[in-house]
């Protein structure tokens, strides 16, 4: 039984590795293969919940995550990326160095949180609780380090991934949910996509620096 | 009793003497492979031995404004090496020495011994002596502290900063899968590439002038002061493939009790496990290019990062489990 947990366990842990990965990156096709492999180790994590917690349901979560964000999603952003023509290294706030170091804090504050929140018999979920709340965190802080719209959307998205793993931790979200969650990040991929062409239209750039300085009245 | 005191006596001994003796072999075997890879004939595996002795016969020229440092240094980083490696258990975990073998000590032992270097590169006042120095300084800020923080994360599982007592619990220890293990082992490999200077942190075959780090420190030393350097670097390596066998694949080492034949066996086992780990590395520094120096904080940062995760998650789990 305990084996079960410590799989389980390693593979939340590389899916925050792979976290830590996508703000270590320099280049934007890099992230794009982090972030794949992110999903990749998510539709794993899932999928070996359903083998050994014999929750069938959960083979389509991990169908949804393999094939949406494992394969089509990087796809079509890499795509994006090179219609785009945009420089290829990636645009910072803040260096390599300081935000590895936020992460590592936003880890331990996830941790602190858990182990306050989570107490009594699930304490066995709790750790992969923690990694799932630390992995929504770097996907929020992947959004506020990094200036370039693409990686922007790959935050969101690696956001959407540690949702996925907490949910799978606690027992599940109803399939109905999770379908139209799948089906919403789609959507919100398109929107991403459409707004990023916009805005580089608009700006002639997709670093959303740009839009600090975009203001109305100014014409 | 006494005469279980001298077989004891000779079995650490003996400890000693097969680090030593084997670390040419090691780097012969890196660098063979490598050499391989790249379909070149590459030397012989014997190389390293016959580059000692010849270095030893040679003569050492020592720069005029050299001082006491500069000569003495040599030695002193030689044997502050030799005593780290063979301080780590090898092919026994009880040893007759093994309470002094402390990861706690391993780490200020090792850390004299980068002090000298860096302060003796410096010593003759040649620019490239001080650009190696600093490079050196810089890499180790940020190694050091990931590895004292994978030897707590170790002590946390094991009860004990004793490197036999660690390697006996993870013997006596069902195999487990933990995330924490797995990432302070993944920051030791960086830790260990860093401090060995091997590719992607630094070039150990390269003599050019933007990129050596280690080199261009040793660059004053010839003769047989350049002889025990060298044999410094390889006491290093097998110190710290050693330290990653005993700590994630202790595996066939003998226990404390074990007699002669149970030591053989595990002597056998360690070899094997040495040697392969070298191979590895040898195929890692050809599919892998050198970094650009300036990204060296980042790469061994993540050695820290990985670290610092893993002892949140030994933490954490160590909760769980109470």
């Amino acid at each position: 039984m305990n084996q079960v947990y410590d799989i389980s366990h390693l593979l939340a842990g590389v899916m925050l590795v792979t976290s830590f990965a996508l703000l270590y990156q320099q280049r934007i096709a890099a992230v794009l293969n982090a972030f794949a492999a992110q999903s990749i180790t998510l539709a794993l994590a899932v999928a070996w919940a359903a083998w050994s917690e014999n929750r069938p349901d959960l083979f389509i979560t991990a169908l949804i995550a393999f094939s949406l964000k494992g394969v089509v999603i990087p796809v079509a952003l890499h795509r994006t990326v090179a219609r785009l023509g945009i420089h290829r290294e990636v645009e910072k706030v803040v260096g390599v160095g300081a935000a590895l170091m936020v992460g590592l804090a936003l880890t331990a504050l996830a941790q602190a949180l858990v182990v306050k929140i989570a107490q009594g018999p699930a304490s066995q979920a709790r750790e992969e609780l923690a990694l799932a709340l630390a992995i929504i965190l770097m996907g929020f802080l992947m959004m506020i380090v990094r200036r370039n719209a693409v990686t922007q959307i790959v935050g969101f998205m690696s956001m959407e991934n540690g949702l996925i793993l907490a949910a799978t931790g606690a027992r599940g979200m109803p399939l109905v949910v999770e379908i139209s969650v799948a089906f919403s990040v789609l959507i919100a991929l398109f929107v991403f996509a459409v707004f990023v062409f916009r805005i580089r239209e608009r700006f002639d750039t997709i670093d959303i620096e740009a839009l600090d300085r975009m203001r109305g009245d100014r014409r | 009793m006494t005469g279980n005191l001298v077989v004891q006596f000779l079995a650490q001994g003996a400890q000693m003497f097969f680090v030593l003796l084997i670390a040419p072999l090691a780097v012969g075997v890196v660098r063979r492979v490598k050499a391989r890879l790249m379909r070149r004939q590459g030397a012989p595996l014997l190389q390293g031995y016959r580059d000692l002795a010849k270095l030893l016969r040679k003569e050492s020229v020592v720069a005029e404004n050299a001082s006491w440092l500069f000569r003495s240094a040599p030695s002193l980083i030689f044997a502050l090496t030799w005593v780290a490696a063979a301080l780590i258990p090898t092919f026994a975990s009880g040893l007759m020495y093994n309470w002094a073998a402390d990861v706690v000590a391993l780490v200020a032992l090792l850390g004299a011994a980068r002090a000298l270097l860096a302060l003796a590169g410096m010593d003759v006042g040649t620019s490239f002596g001080g650009i190696g120095s600093s490079r050196e300084m810089m890499i180790a800020t940020l190694a050091e502290p990931a590895m004292m923080l994978i030897v707590l994360t170790l002590a946390i599982a094991a009860g004990t900063t004793r490197l036999a007592g660690v390697a006996d619990f993870f013997i006596a220890e069902p195999l487990a899968v933990r995330v924490s293990m797995a990432l302070s082992l993944l920051a030791l490999v960086i830790v260990a590439l860093a401090e060995n200077a091997r590719i992607p942190v630094d070039n150990p075959v390269t003599h050019l002038e933007l990129t050596m780090v280690h080199e261009a420190m040793v660059l004053e030393y010839s003769g047989r002061h350049l002889a025990l350097i060298e044999a410094a670097g390889m006491l290093k390596l097998v110190l710290y493939l050693s330290l990653l066998i005993c700590l994630f694949a202790p595996f066939g080492m003998a226990p404390a009790t074990a007699g002669v034949d149970g030591w053989a066996l595990g002597l056998l086992a360690w070899t094997v496990k040495l040697l392969g780990g070298a191979a590895l590395l040898g195929v890692w520094e050809v599919s892998i290019a050198k970094m650009r120096v300036f990204r060296l904080p980042d790469f061994v940062g993540i050695a820290f990062v990985f670290a610092f995760l893993a002892i949140l998650l030994a933490f954490l789990s160590r909760g769980a489990i109470e």
